[in-house]
């Protein structure tokens, strides 16, 4: 797996929010990069486009989408990509996200982000289909994994085991959620670490960050909190065993101000080593 | 099970729609126990059911389209009211399951299904079925593609043969209520608004006011963009059939005489009408260069 990604360039990044656009276009704030919703863009013209272009001019943007559904045992959608490959193109991202799960069967769409059944069948589907994605838009492709609420008995390995069997067989990038990894943990009872340390750091290309939300008996995650104390945790064992890697703070509901938002993702500095000059190429 | 076995079961189980109270149905759409079904795909925990896992998911996959709906339909919420809009949201999702991988095309079938379905705007039906064509123009106009314009020096002497298209995002309508005005008093929150959260744990409801009887009177409306705002322009009935003659495809000529052809405008005004019409048109951007299998917004 190739990625000449200079990550050096990417460092801190927020995710692009209606909200916050007036203030960002306005106040030109100095953010390492912003993420943006593939899908909220991939329209034929309008205001999303404009707004776009006009961030563009003056930051650095990467793709996540929420809809590819590569863990979806149908194949992929033909017209989604064709339009996926005419952002990338406009975005010049330099990799792509979607998740590592499922949402769509026989045509008709969920809207969510299903989790997949842990099985080797489906492991060497949704790895061929993140091939073919890839092959398709002709830049790198790295899956993220997702909080989940149920397990599937047909399952035959764990959420980690799973993850590594797919990016192994499609070769592709990780999108470490660290906050997801955290929700789950606490929703099927396992230790975090254990996942953290049996993904792949040679594989991570980025790193979420997320807050959520904890009722009586699980935890949703709901993107409305800052992060939490043992998600931070996480985050530091993440960048000891991958390095300095591109980090998103993602808060999509209850959104505070631009400003808030940024002091919350900038608390991942503390965790980032000092970047060495020396590793400015570099492909993982 | 397989993996399409697994997928199918548990996206027809979430499907079903809520209870009243917002619980997971207690019966799969074939009548079957759901915590049965719930159980046959789902594993528990100590602390959660199978049918408590799946609750998790249906009350996501509800709340999340049924917000987006609401959002891309306020006015029609306004007229039906919040109890009748939320029966005919959840009829109507339940019947015509989405086929697009983007919230946005979620209404895209609203205006064919209320025709088959008047029983859900039964108290208003002209006026909920105008303003739903109105609110989908809207979600048209606010995103959807532009094509090159045309020169407008083709313009000033058009031969018998010149066509022009009219902006794929521009949707031109024929309406019996006054639903462009009715819908600037509701106004909504124009944006799309997706998320990378992949939970939709609560309604994000706002309260809106019912909007009384509204009289009948005919108008003629494009629904249009201009600086990436949408706005609802009133057309004269020349006009407006002017600008679907052009749309469908008739050379310039043949258009006007066709929109003028039952008018009882005099042969004077019509220099002057054309003259303000192209003008104003050229100054929005709506007329473009002609494509032959262009796919416009369609008129009603």
């Amino acid at each position: 797996m190739a990625y000449p990604i200079n990550i050096s360039d990417y460092g801190i990044g927020l995710g692009l929010r209606i909200p916050h656009i007036g203030h960002i276009l306005e106040k030109k704030p100095v953010v390492g990069w912003f993420e943006i919703i593939s899908e909220n863009y991939m329209v034929g013209g309008g205001r999303p486009l404009e707004v776009l272009d006009r961030i563009l001019e003056q930051y650095k943007v990467v793709q996540h989408g929420v809809s590819m559904y590569l863990g979806s045992a149908e194949p992929l959608n033909r017209e989604h990509l064709k339009r996926l490959k005419e952002l990338v193109r406009r975005t010049k991202t330099p990799w792509v996200t979607d998740h590592l799960c499922w949402g769509s069967v026989d045509g008709r769409y969920t809207h969510d982000l299903l989790p997949m059944p842990y099985t080797f069948e489906a492991a060497k589907l949704t790895a061929k289909k993140i091939r073919q994605a890839q092959d398709f838009l002709e830049v790198p492709l790295a899956v993220e994994n997702v909080s989940s609420y149920a397990e599937f008995h047909i399952s035959e390995m764990t959420e980690w085991e799973f993850l590594n069997e797919v990016v192994e067989r499609a070769d592709c990038g990780i999108l470490l959620d660290v906050n997801n990894i955290y929700v789950s943990s606490r929703n099927h009872n396992f230790d975090p670490y254990d996942y953290l340390n049996g993904v792949p750091a040679e594989r991570v290309a980025q790193i979420h960050l997320a807050g959520h939300s904890k009722f009586e008996k699980y935890i949703l995650d709901t993107h409305d909190h800052p992060v939490i104390g043992p998600v931070w945790k996480l985050y530091a064992r993440a960048i000891e065993r991958c390095g300095p890697t591109p980090t998103l703070l993602e808060w999509d509901d209850r959104i505070p101000s631009f400003d808030e938002v940024h002091r919350e993702a900038l608390k991942a500095e503390r965790y980032l080593p000092v970047p060495n000059e020396k590793a400015v190429e570099v492909v993982r | 099970m397989n993996l399409l076995e697994t997928q199918r079961s548990m996206a027809a189980a979430l499907m079903v729609p809520l209870s009243r109270n917002a619980r997971v149905a207690r019966k799969t759409a074939d009548g079957r126990s759901m915590a049965a079904e719930a159980a046959r795909i789902i594993k528990p925990n100590d602390r959660l059911s199978s049918l408590d896992r799946l609750e998790i998911y249906s009350r996501s996959y509800w709340f999340r389209l049924l917000d987006s709906f609401t959002e891309d339909f306020p006015g029609l919420r306004a007229i039906v009211g919040e109890k009748a809009f939320d029966r005919l949201a959840i009829a109507y999702l339940r019947e015509r399951q989405s086929r697009s991988f983007t919230l946005r095309d979620l209404g895209s079938q609203l205006i064919e299904w209320l025709e088959q379905n008047p029983a859900f705007v039964r108290s208003q039906p002209g006026l909920a079925l105008d303003m739903a064509c109105l609110e989908w123009a809207h979600i048209v106009a606010f995103d959807g593609p532009q094509d090159a314009l045309v020169d407008p020096e083709h313009l000033l002497e058009p031969g018998h043969s010149l066509r022009v298209g009219v902006q794929p995002y521009i949707t031109l309508l024929e309406l019996q209520y006054p639903v462009d005005e009715l819908r600037v008093a509701i106004r909504s929150n124009d944006e799309g608004s997706a998320t990378a959260s992949n939970t939709a744990s609560h309604r994000k409801r706002r309260t809106i006011q019912k909007v009384g009887r509204a009289s009948k009177e005919q108008i003629f409306v494009a629904v249009h963009r201009v600086d990436s705002s949408v706005y609802y322009r009133r057309l004269e009935p020349e006009e407006f059939r002017l600008l679907e003659a052009l749309r469908a495809g008739r050379p310039i000529l043949q258009a006007i005489q066709e929109a003028f052809g039952e008018s009882t405008r005099t042969a004077g005004e019509i220099p002057g009408l054309l003259e303000s019409w192209f003008g104003a048109w050229a100054q929005f951007g709506w007329l473009t260069v002609f494509q032959k299998n262009r796919k416009g917004s369609k008129s009603k």
